[in-house]
This record gives C-alpha cells, structure tokens and sequence, in this order.
C-alpha cells in the first residue's frame, strides 16, 4: 500500500513533472526564474497551494460534481442518483483555488509574517497558475482518491519546485555567458528549458 | 479602420506577439502542437474565447467595482470556455479527448486574463475585440508555426496526410522523434524568438 503511494509520489516529481513533461505553469515558470531566491519561494508556495487544492477539488468532484455523486444526500439521495454536475467542474475548481490562495495569504499575513512577505506578489498570482488547476483537472481524469490526491498535488508541486529552481539556478551562471542578441532573455531560457526536458525524460522508462 | 484600430488589431500579429514578446499563454501552446488538427481545433477554441472574453469584459466593464474585477473576470471567461468545451465534446469529440485538460486550462492562459486586465478594462466594446483578435491570431501564428514543424519532422505528415515518405513504409524519410516529445516544441518557439528579433532587432532585451 505505501509502494503505491511513494510510487505515485516519485512519478509525479520526475516522470510526469508539471513543468518539464506536461509544460504547465509555463508563464510563471518562466518569467520568475531570474534569481534562484524568488524561484524557491514561488516554489513553495506552489508545493503548498496544490496539496491543499488537490484533496479539496477531490471531496467537491467526488461528492457533489461527478455523475450520481449525490447519492450520499440523506432522505433525496437516491432521487439525485442520475444527476451530472460535471460540466460545473471548471468553474467550481477555479473557485476552489482562487478561495484557497486568498486563505493561504491572509493565514501566512497573520501567523507567518516572514514567509508571506518572502513571497510577496507570487501568492496571488498563484490563483492563475496553470499548474494548479491542472493538478486538479488530472486528478478529476484519473479518478483519484481522497488519500491519492493529496500525494499527487503534494508530488506535483516538489516537482515544479526542484523544476523551477533548477531553472534558476541555471540562468543565474547564464549570465556570464555570450549569448546571441537576439537569442538573450527569453529565447535562451525556452532552449535552456528543452535541455533541461530532455534531462528529465531519462526518467521517462523507470516502471513504478 | 483608423490607426488605432489598425493598431489594436495588428500590433499583437509580431511585434507584441502574446507568447514570444508578453510571455502569455505559453503552456498551451507547447502542449497540442504535436500535430496540425488539434492546434488548429485549439487556435479556433483561443481565438472564440479571447474575442468573446475581452468583448464582455469591455462591454461590462463600468458596471463592475475594480475590488471585484478578477473573480468577474474569472466568471465570464470560465463561462465561455465551458460553452467551447461542450460544443467540442458534441461535434469533435476525438479531438476533444486529445486536448484533453487543455481546453478546461484556457481559463488560466494567461494571455485572457492578461488581455482582459490589461485592454479591455480600458477600452471600448469595438477595440478591445480587434485586441482579442489580435491577440488570438499572434498566439495562433506561433501555434502554428510550430505544429507544422513539429507534425512535419516528428511524423513526416500534415494534417495526417503523408508528405515525407517515411522509412518504415519502404521511404526515406526517418521521423525525428524528438519533435512529437517534449523539448523539440521548446527548441522550435526559441527559435521563433530568435528569428523574430534578428527581423526585429528592437525587440531585443537589454541584459
């Protein structure tokens, strides 16, 4: 049993990393990466706000959104059996998450001042991050449970983190470099990214 | 159509192209180009969107207190992506399971959020449409772009239909594989950038 939870785990940092497998996040990822500092803290707040939104997006898709899913109502439930909400999911899973990104900013404002002023701007922007939502949108397909959910987004996020300052950390010695005008910036950043994709799909056959 | 308009609508094509210049909405667009049809479905998915997005924000737009601005702006554009991921599902629906999450992921592209917030809060019905068409054909150029690179070299097709005769049906063409995976979309957009700032060398970032 806890094989297939660390197996689920280590697949979601390495193989199925948000960033350098399934290119989500990609804005953030990119346009944080200057400094490996900003880089981490994005990062953690990224860890954080999935392995919360994770579980969450999971009870409302499994109790309320996905087909017959109402049947735990107490005295209609078995009324409610043929209902499907699904076509709701986006909307309520955005909610989720721009809820729980305005919760995890006023908690950390009020109990943990220095990690929230670490962060700074990165918490909301988070809301927009595609890596959040898509989080939830491959836990909904895929048909994960509560316990599931919660190593997947909690996997995912180590993922974008170890991803994102990786990143960092490689832009920072960049800057030493000669790099063509018209390839500076951006450009070497998008070519420096398919390197780095093509480092982690070494881990593309390892069987879990 | 006066220059502002002309402004509105053509700028967003190369110069401020959403995804090489703004850094808008790129996971997307690395994600369906593998092939010519789902980008295209995608580019069309985009492009409604976009257009229908900026124009009801605009619309809308001072009837709105600004402390509620981004849940508004989610609504509408949540809204409109689940009306073009049912059409999807009901009239292309093999297409619809291969861009899978990415259609639902529209609603946190960026370059709607990014171009609501930024345009369409500001400017009239009719402009910021012309920017949100603007805006989708940049982002649909450089989809484009690379799905034809991609489709082209990884599969030797178009649209699946042959075009390099491939090895293993008796050709000469071997597929380069690493177009279909993941880092040959990175390289193919970097060289997008590169190409679009030697044409445009204004563009380039002081560093």
């Amino acid at each position: 049993m806890l094989e297939h939870y660390l197996g689920l785990f280590i697949r979601a940092v390495f193989i199925e990393n948000m960033a350098l497998a399934f290119f989500l996040g990609m804005c953030s990822f990119l346009a944080c990466s200057r400094r490996v500092e900003t880089s981490f803290g994005l990062g953690l707040a990224v860890v954080f706000v999935l392995a919360v939104t994770c579980p969450l997006n999971n009870i409302i898709h499994n109790y309320l959104l996905k087909e017959g899913a109402l049947v735990w109502v107490p005295g209609v439930g078995r009324h409610l059996a043929d209902i499907d909400l699904s076509f709701l999911t986006f909307i309520s899973f955005i909610g989720t998450i721009a809820a729980t990104v305005q919760i995890v900013e006023m908690t950390l404002d009020r109990f943990v001042p220095k990690l929230y002023t670490a962060l700074g701007v990165f918490l909301p922007l988070i809301a927009v991050n595609c890596a959040i939502l898509g989080g939830s949108l491959f836990m909904a397909e895929r048909d994960y449970n509560l316990a599931e959910s919660t190593v997947f987004g909690l996997g995912s996020g180590v993922g974008f983190w170890l991803a994102i300052v990786a990143l960092a950390a490689i832009r920072e010695r960049m800057r030493y470099s000669n790099v063509p005008a018209g390839l500076r910036g951006l450009g070497i950043t998008f070519i420096v990214t398919g390197l780095m994709a093509i480092g982690f799909m070494a881990f593309a056959g390892i069987q879990l | 159509m006066d220059p502002k308009q002309r402004q509105a609508l053509l700028d967003p094509f190369f110069t401020n192209n959403p995804i090489a210049i703004q850094v808008l909405g790129i996971c997307s667009a690395l994600a369906v180009t593998t092939q010519m049809e789902t980008a295209l479905v995608m580019c069309a998915a985009l492009t409604g969107v976009l257009a229908t997005s900026n124009l009801v924000v605009s619309l809308l737009r001072t009837k709105v207190p600004p402390n509620v601005r981004i849940i508004f702006q989610l609504a509408v554009i949540a809204s409109l992506v689940i009306l073009t991921d049912q059409i999807l599902k009901a009239y292309l629906f093999t297409i619809s399971k291969q861009l899978s999450v990415f259609v639902g992921l529209i609603i946190t592209n960026c370059i709607i959020m990014g171009r609501a917030e930024g345009y369409a809060m500001q400017n009239g019905p009719w402009l910021s449409f012309l920017d949100g068409i603007g805006n989708a054909m940049g982002y649909n150029i450089v989809l484009l772009f690379t799905g034809f690179f991609r489709e082209l070299l990884g599969s030797g097709t178009l649209f699946g239909y042959e075009v390099l005769h491939n090895v293993a049906d008796g050709g000469w063409y071997t597929p380069n594989g690493m177009m279909i995976l993941a880092p040959g979309a990175f390289f193919l957009i970097g060289l997008f950038i590169w190409g679009l700032r030697a044409w445009k060398p204004e563009l380039n970032e002081p560093e």
